[in-house]
């Protein structure tokens, strides 16, 4: 087993993205990786079919909001670990509002299939090439996307309840 | 959730389609399994494409339970968050519980004293020990043994008891607190624990005999609903249901927490990631698990059952009706004023069916500012169609229940 840690994965990552690699940190153990978002397939396919790295186990994929960033509202952020190795990465491709699409990793990890659904249902985000991109968890005909933060906590579809009664 | 008069609309194409020579109709049926089924054992939706007795294709429809925990948990201050895990795996809520504490306290980087790891241990592992025995018995149950779960289930009522004696609460527990946990093991818990650790070998050991060479049973689960490791790896499978597949992936061992590397435990695989692979290996979990506990219990360090974090762990009432500053600590934390350091934060812990992974992301303020939680289940009952496909529907469900999809974990 070699040990392969942050920084000598951080080389490896460098010198394969160049200059699409936008940020890395190391937060909490993790490194964590800012990338050009139209790279994000080849990163995958890349880390995953790696000799060394083997990043052959997607943890997780979700997604977040952050209004406040300008051309930067949306973000899909991607964990990988490699069982061999026992290193995990996190990889952030960010984009903006007006254009909130991404490639699809379903054909490099099956996992994604679902969480990029899941994605797609709470913060709007375009999946491109997913064989099957509709809600998951919420009803099909909610016109909205809930964990976007313009949204409030209640039902923003709610006409039963009067902000009147509730003293707003 | 998908629209369903799309699916059957669906169907009607997919009847023009190819069907096997055993089809005496020569057309799919189809065949809605759920979403109230009783044998699936939750809120789930299957439409299943029936060619005769085989199942040719199915759609899941998940969300039937969907509670909207990530949104709720953006607006809840940290110590509140912990009630929302409860429901997330409700048969192994402590280690769900747990695993929120430890996030919290991962991005903090407090120091835990030894005696909250090992009560933590012990708290997990009798959780791990119910979940399994849950999935466990009803896939008997659902082969038409009803005996050995009726048997096994006293053994779950006594660990419930222990929760109980804990925390007060059986099946929500929100046990725990933000740095340890709100009281010592009481002596009614401890002589609860000191029952279970005598008795439930002997319990184990009957439920085993009852089903695990039992030739019926092992006729019925083997070879039904396999899948390779590869296939399980990158479906993202975790937990028992990775490990029947052969690959011994563990948090436990591999990113230890909780001192769980102070102790020796061995980690069982199978090889055929069938439903009696995966019955096995919770039942060799069970064992390593009791080991574990056994193990912590006879060690359990004496000191503090928390950690001196005073800006998340409430002070004791009579220092908040006596000391200024327990007052004001007190009212900071109820009121859900402390400081948390902004930051990023992914940390999993080994839950009942796989890697329980809370992804948080705070920028200093009250309460998170997203929070994602990994559920395994949501994460490998994607695979459940190409696990039954050609299969009948009776392994279909037998597949289902052996997988430990619990509703709560994958509609979050």
């Amino acid at each position: 087993m070699t040990s392969i840690d942050n920084d000598y994965l951080l080389d490896i990552l460098q010198e394969k993205l160049g200059a699409d690699l936008y940020h890395s940190e190391i937060t909490y153990g993790i490194l964590s990786i800012e990338i050009n978002r139209h790279k994000n397939i080849e990163l995958l396919t890349f880390l995953r079919d790696h000799k060394e790295l083997q990043m052959s186990f997607m943890t997780d994929l979700c997604g977040a909001h952050f209004p406040d960033h300008k051309n930067k509202e949306l973000v899909v952020i991607y964990h990988l670990h490699s069982l061999v190795n026992n290193i995990r990465l996190r990889i952030k491709c960010f984009m903006p509002e007006t254009e909130q699409v991404i490639d699809s990793a379903v054909e490099v990890f099956p996992a994604a299939n679902w969480m990029e659904r899941e994605t797609f249902d709470f913060f709007g985000i375009k999946f491109k090439g997913h064989p099957n991109l509709i809600r998951i968890l919420n009803m099909e005909n909610m016109t909205y996307h809930p964990l976007r933060k313009e949204y409030p906590l209640e039902d923003a579809s709610r006409e039963d309840k009067k902000d009147k009664f509730f003293g707003r | 959730m998908s629209n369903i008069a799309n699916i059957f609309d669906n169907n009607k194409v997919a009847n023009s389609g190819e069907t096997s020579k055993e089809s005496i109709s020569g057309e799919f049926t189809t065949l809605n399994l759920g979403p109230t089924h009783p044998a699936t054992h939750g809120i789930f939706q299957n439409v299943l494409k029936m060619d005769g007795e085989r199942i040719h294709s199915a759609e899941q429809t998940v969300g039937y339970i969907h509670r909207a925990f990530e949104k709720l948990a953006e607006h809840r201050p940290y110590t509140q968050i912990t009630p929302i895990t409860d429901r997330l795996n409700y048969c192994s809520s402590p280690i769900n519980n747990i695993g929120w504490h430890l996030t919290v306290e991962k991005l903090l980087q407090v120091e835990i004293p030894k005696r909250v790891d090992y009560m933590r241990i012990i708290v997990m592992e009798l959780a791990r020990i119910a979940d399994h025995i849950i999935c466990n018995s009803v896939i008997g149950v659902d082969t038409g043994a009803m005996t050995g779960f009726l048997y096994i289930f006293q053994q779950r009522e006594k660990i419930y008891d222990m929760y109980e004696e804990l925390c007060g609460a059986r099946l929500t527990t929100n046990v725990g607190r933000i740095g340890g946990f709100e009281r010592d093991f009481s002596p009614a818990f401890h002589t609860k624990l000191q029952a279970f650790i005598k008795d439930f070998p002997a319990a184990l050991t009957e439920f085993t005999n009852l089903l695990e060479r039992n030739r019926i049973f092992m006729d019925r689960v083997i070879g039904a609903g396999p899948i390779s490791g590869e296939r399980a790896l990158a479906y993202g499978f975790t937990g028992p249901n990775l490990r029947a597949a052969g690959v011994d992936y563990d948090v436990r061992v591999m990113n230890p927490y909780c001192s769980y590397n102070d102790f020796d435990f061995t980690i069982p695989i199978g090889t055929q990631g069938d439903t009696y692979d995966r019955f096995m290996v919770r039942q060799q979990e069970m064992w390593e698990s009791l080991k574990l506990i056994k193990n912590a219990y006879e060690n359990l360090p004496t000191g503090d059952y928390h950690a001196d974090l005073p800006d998340f762990y409430l002070p004791a009432k009579d220092e908040v009706y006596n000391n200024m500053e327990a007052l004001i600590y007190h009212f900071k934390i109820v009121m859900g004023e402390t400081k948390i350091p902004a930051g990023e934060v992914y940390n999993s812990v080994e839950g009942g069916n796989g890697e329980l992974g809370y992804y948080l992301i705070s920028d200093g303020g009250r309460t998170p500012y997203r929070l994602h939680f990994r559920r395994p289940c949501f994460i490998y009952y994607q695979a459940y169609p190409e696990m039954i496909k050609g299969s009948l529907l009776s392994d279909a469900i037998l597949t289902m229940s052996s997988m430990n999809v619990i509703a709560g974990e994958l509609d979050a």
